[in-house]
């Protein structure tokens, strides 16, 4: 045979895709639970609003970071000593979201967060970050 | 520096090695031996295709075999005691039970019907079956038949999403314990009716037919909420010595412990350090679990409030004794490395120099272990005595 009469598209058929058994990752869609009232910064920390639509993504990531610029330097630690470790883990997840999109002064803001929230939470809760399965 | 906590065993080929050599370690039970001390054999493949056997003359271990069938990379080992057979399996998608016949070690095809990697094995407690976890999302349990005189599998496939890490059998031979990377630990029947009597209730559950799922992680069990929703691979699974209790690691950093019949409550601990790799029970209350800090550590499980909490880490070296540094040495330090000493957190001062992926029990089982070893991507293997430990750590206490 000198030449291949017959089609060779197959080869390019991704088998994997027509596998009946293959891993859908599934999207969480879930209910909105946002936090109430900016003015009470230590309460707001503590809500833990773990589903949202990705509409609200950008607004509760707003909110957060402004309110963790509201604090005065000296009071980061103990509001950070005050959270329970998924809340610790919780404010993590805010400060790399916030690292996402730098602005003015946010970058400074939320480094001094992360040297407090990291003595409170080591790596873990960073792993935790990268880990996270719904993303805040 | 670490006689006290630990001893390192160093491979003698493993100075030529790669830096990234990694040991898949099986050691057989000590009930073969004697010698209440360290094990007189080891199983490992230095990250080929290939497994050695060492065998330890007075302080030196020398290679005695070399099991030379797989054609992929060897990723499990497992060694049955009383039978004195291997089991292996690899990337090649098969499995090879090893038996010693006229001084060397003879394969015996497996074949897994799997279309991906193997990825780790266990004999079962009886030693008539094993299970191999492979990322062709499945578990295949494994027995010899009679008749044809071969061994035959039959497939645990629902709900299973993703490749299975790890796995553990429960004292019963029929229970299984499965890590997967669908994020989830399960616990599996693998009961096959051609090898065994059907099992007694267990807190675990009382039917048992083949596949069923009996506990499930993630699921209406979880301690916070942050940790149902997420969740990371689950890389090492271990029961405990009755089997009543469960304990498994998963890359977000969490180690949580499940007991049966209270599947309800799932105790969880976020840790506060990297990934988990390997766990075991050392008592029926404590664990010792290893990862990527390169150091073992100790859990201690409540049953009676449901709480894990951390213990302690088991791995203090002697410190150094601080050396008169010349002023020319600080000065070139600084320069170098903007620190004033030569040695810098980035260095590891613990006994293991990488990720240590292994742990296995060599004394007293898991209810009252007296030794334990790890094995880890240096290339590099440390025994542990517990009792030194608890001897060497304030405040340490093993219940």
């Amino acid at each position: 045979m000198s030449k291949n009469t017959v089609s060779a598209r197959f080869r390019r058929v991704d088998v994997d895709e027509y596998d009946e058994n293959k891993f859908v990752d599934e999207e969480d869609g879930g209910e909105n639970q946002l936090g109430p009232d900016e003015a009470e910064v230590d309460s707001f920390i503590r809500q833990y609003p773990l589903y949202y639509k990705h509409s609200e993504l950008d607004r509760a990531e707003g909110l957060v970071l402004k309110v963790l610029s509201a604090f005065k330097s000296s009071d980061i630690e103990k509001a950070v000593q005050s959270l329970d470790k998924n809340g610790v883990d919780l404010l993590m997840k805010y400060i790399y979201k916030g690292f996402e999109r730098p602005s003015e002064n946010s970058s400074a803001v939320l480094l001094q967060w992360h040297e407090k929230a990291l003595t409170a939470g080591g790596v873990g809760s960073i792993v935790r970050v990268l880990t996270a399965r719904k993303t805040v | 520096a670490h006689s006290v906590v630990g001893v390192r065993v160093d491979w003698p080929e493993s100075a030529s090695r790669a830096p990234s050599a990694f040991f898949t370690l099986c050691l057989p039970s000590l009930q073969l031996y004697s010698s209440p001390s360290f094990p007189l054999e080891i199983a490992l493949c230095p990250n080929n295709h290939e497994v050695h056997i060492y065998k330890k003359d007075g302080t030196k271990w020398t290679k005695i075999h070399e099991l030379k069938e797989h054609n992929g990379q060897v990723t499990g080992i497992d060694w049955a005691p009383d039978s004195n057979r291997i089991v292996t399996c690899g990337a090649d998608r098969n499995a090879y039970v090893w038996t010693l016949k006229e001084g060397s070690w003879k394969p015996t095809l497996v074949i897994l019907r799997i279309n991906r990697a193997a990825r780790c094995v266990k004999w079962s407690p009886k030693e008539n079956k094993f299970a191999v976890g492979s990322s062709s999302r499945l578990i295949s349990i494994c027995y010899f038949e009679q008749e044809n005189d071969w061994w035959v599998c039959k497939h645990i496939k629902k709900p299973i999403r993703s490749t299975i890490l790890s796995l553990d059998w429960h004292p019963n031979n029929v229970l299984l314990a499965a890590g997967s990377c669908d994020f989830k630990c399960r616990v599996f029947s693998a009961y096959i009716k051609e090898v065994e009597e059907k099992p007694g209730p267990t807190p675990w559950g009382s039917k048992m037919p083949f596949g069923e799922v009996l506990f499930e992680s993630g699921g209406t069990g979880g301690a916070a909420p942050s940790s149902s929703g997420g969740g990371g691979w689950v890389h090492s699974v271990c029961f405990s010595h009755s089997g009543n209790r469960l304990a498994w690691t998963s890359h977000d950093s969490t180690v949580s412990v499940a007991e049966g019949g209270k599947t309800g409550t799932v105790s969880s601990l976020s840790s506060e350090t990297l990934p988990l790799l390997c766990v075991t029970f050392i008592t029926e209350n404590s664990l010792v679990a290893a990862g990527h800090d390169c150091y073992p550590m100790l859990y201690v499980y409540d049953g009676a409030n449901a709480s894990l909490t951390f213990g302690g880490k088991l791995d203090v070296p002697k410190q150094a004794a601080s050396k008169d540094i010349s002023a020319r040495e600080r000065f070139k330090n600084l320069d170098r490395r903007a620190s004033e000493t030569q040695s810098t957190d980035k260095d590891l001062n613990t006994l293991h120099k990488n990720s240590i992926s292994q742990m296995s029990v060599l004394e007293g089982g898991r209810n009252q272990c007296t030794k334990f070893c790890t094995t880890g991507m240096d290339g590099g293997m440390g025994i542990w005595d517990v009792k030194s430990l608890e001897s060497a750590m304030k405040n340490l206490k093993i219940v």
